[in-house]
């Protein structure tokens, strides 16, 4: 017989677990300060650069802080009118949200049908769909850039926000689909069982049972989805050319393409470009990173 | 400019020029570099992070918390970002190596086929290292105390216990992003669209951005699609495995896995 074991040792046993030595903790101190600064000087960088002006930023030696900060950029690009750079910058803005929202609704309702379908129910050749649809999500831009720039050339939707929420809501669905499939896969479906005795279809099970519970998923889809068609640059680069369609991404490129380049204004954009994704981020991280490794597709 | 109906039928023309062309060959080569090296420090960086956020330390809440923004940041700012640091006449890099004194004169980095592949390496890191740490850590905080208890009552050290304990047991989270992030890698576009447009010299012309260049260049419609073809093909391949790995390891085999090393640990 073992001998009995003292009530305590297992809380002793994970104290020790957790004894660093003394090496071990400056070690580590170390490399999480050093992570913290890699993490956070460029992009605190960008956003001195963005309350500088242009020849403070050019002068030599550069100094790292602006003598007189100021935010007279981010106020123009909010209220500027015409056609110069800040308003053509802020029509990108509302572009990308209007873009945004729409294939984040069209994805995420459509896609959690067809979630809830592959989920739940049992079909031939249902897992050759989810392959299909999880390699349509893989496939190099450039392989159907062209052919869908002659389909909206032919529809007359070259140019347009249209022809974007079309193509990203085509590109990004089998991401939702995916990642909604995650959620749904862990509720229970005896709930939906006792759902269907009492006389509930297969849509009112998904509506009155399976959709409230899977709230945060759904939440955290959105987001995912919200973030990938924001960050999308190459389709929108061929099909948008006109101030009115033009989304961030494609914004942002252009700043590097003028021979004069106001760097001030452009790490300005750079900043507003990136405000909203990482807002979004650090607010909802913890459903965020549910939603990252439920699905089985990681943006 | 090619229009259907209007160009002859060439069967595989397209396929045997690209196949006898060096740049091609160049740029498959520049891509699996691209890859491989970004990879590896992809992982192993990410990895170490998630390492370090599943101990305890004093400010690893702030940590955890900042630690998404590279990845939240668009790659297109990433890219303008960078190249803005690393700018010839202005940047911060050069400002910061000349002031600590490391060089006398600014240097123009991205004008350097090897320290401009550097460089694209480093800020696509950047970007995408976040998130193998924040995948690697929910796989790692999946794995019971009970094990490394067990494992440091039998003595075995900390290196040990990561070698024999958490890796083997975050392996199926690590091969699923780890195919993911490979396809990613070899469809590089964004980024050196905006920091190099493939120079210097071509030094950074990848795949994807040879692919760019002959269609929409030198308007060489069929030479473009028949490169977009063969990335087609070579993706499939990984697709093909990504779906094994994730119904292999999806159920079964984390389980016996599992079973045994609890059997161990008993």
């Amino acid at each position: 017989m073992e001998p009995a074991q003292h009530p305590d040792a297992v809380e002793s046993c994970s104290i020790m677990l957790n004894k660093r030595s003394l090496l071990g903790s400056i070690l580590t101190y170390i490399f999480a300060i050093l992570l913290a600064i890699v993490v956070l000087a460029p992009p605190i960088w960008m956003f001195i650069s963005s309350i500088s002006t242009q020849a403070q930023l050019i002068e030599l030696p550069l100094k790292w802080w602006p003598e007189e900060p100021s935010f007279y950029r981010y106020i123009a690009i909010a209220t500027e009118s015409g056609n110069s750079a800040a308003a053509t910058f802020r029509q990108a803005v509302i572009n990308s949200i209007i873009v945004g929202l729409t294939v984040t609704l069209i994805c995420v309702s459509t896609g959690s049908l067809a979630a809830y379908s592959s989920s739940r129910l049992h079909f031939k050749g249902q897992s050759t769909v989810m392959f299909v649809m999880l390699f349509s999500y893989m496939l190099p831009p450039i392989l159907i850039v062209v052919p869908l720039f002659v389909i909206m050339n032919s529809l007359g939707l070259l140019d347009s926000k249209l022809s974007l929420i079309i193509t990203y809501s085509a590109l990004l669905m089998p991401f939702a689909v995916w990642t909604l499939k995650g959620f749904f896969d862990t509720i229970p479906s005896e709930l939906e069982d006792a759902a269907r005795i009492d006389g509930c279809t297969h849509l009112g099970a998904l509506f009155r049972v399976v959709l409230p519970l899977s709230a945060p998923g759904i939440a955290a889809a959105s987001l995912l989805t919200f973030i990938l068609s924001w960050e999308e640059f190459f389709i929108a680069l061929i099909f948008t050319s006109s101030p009115a369609s033009k989304t961030i991404p494609v914004g942002i490129s252009e700043f590097t393409d003028r021979f004069q380049i106001d760097y001030p204004f452009m790490a300005t954009g750079g900043v507003i470009a990136a405000l909203i994704p990482v807002a979004l981020c650090i607010i909802f991280q913890k459903g965020l990173i549910k939603g990252l490794t439920a699905g089985a597709v990681k943006g | 400019m090619t229009i259907p109906g209007e160009t002859p039928f060439i069967f595989l023309d397209n396929y045997k020029t690209i196949f006898s062309d060096p740049y091609f060959w160049g740029s498959i080569k520049r891509t699996l570099l691209f890859m491989v090296i970004s990879l590896f420090f992809e992982f192993s960086v990410g990895i170490a992070v998630a390492q370090l956020l599943n101990s305890k330390f004093f400010g690893k809440g702030f940590l955890t918390t900042i630690i998404i923004i590279p990845w939240a940041i668009p790659i297109t700012v990433n890219a303008i970002m960078w190249k803005w640091i690393f700018n010839p006449s202005y940047g911060a890099w050069n400002a910061l190596l000349t002031q600590i004194g490391l060089i006398s004169s600014y240097q123009s980095w991205l004008s350097t086929p090897v320290s401009a592949m550097v460089i694209l390496i480093g800020c696509y890191v950047w970007k995408v290292f976040p998130l193998v740490a924040i995948l690697t850590l929910a796989a790692m905080q999946t794995v019971p105390d009970s094990l490394y208890e067990a494992a440091y009552v039998d003595g075995a050290s900390k290196w040990y216990q990561f070698w024999h304990i958490t890796l083997p047991l975050i392996m199926p989270a690590l091969m699923v992003t780890l195919i993911l992030k490979t396809v990613d890698a070899f469809k590089v576009f964004d980024i050196i669209y905006i920091m190099t447009s493939g120079g210097p010299m071509d030094s950074t012309k990848t795949i994807a951005f040879f692919s760019y260049l002959e269609t929409f260049k030198y308007m060489d419609f069929g030479k473009g699609a028949a490169i977009a073809i063969i990335m087609t093909m070579v993706i499939s391949v990984f697709a093909v495995f990504y779906y094994i790995t994730l119904n292999r390891y999806g159920t079964r085999s984390t389980s016996r896995r599992r079973r045994k090393l609890f059997n161990h640990a008993k």
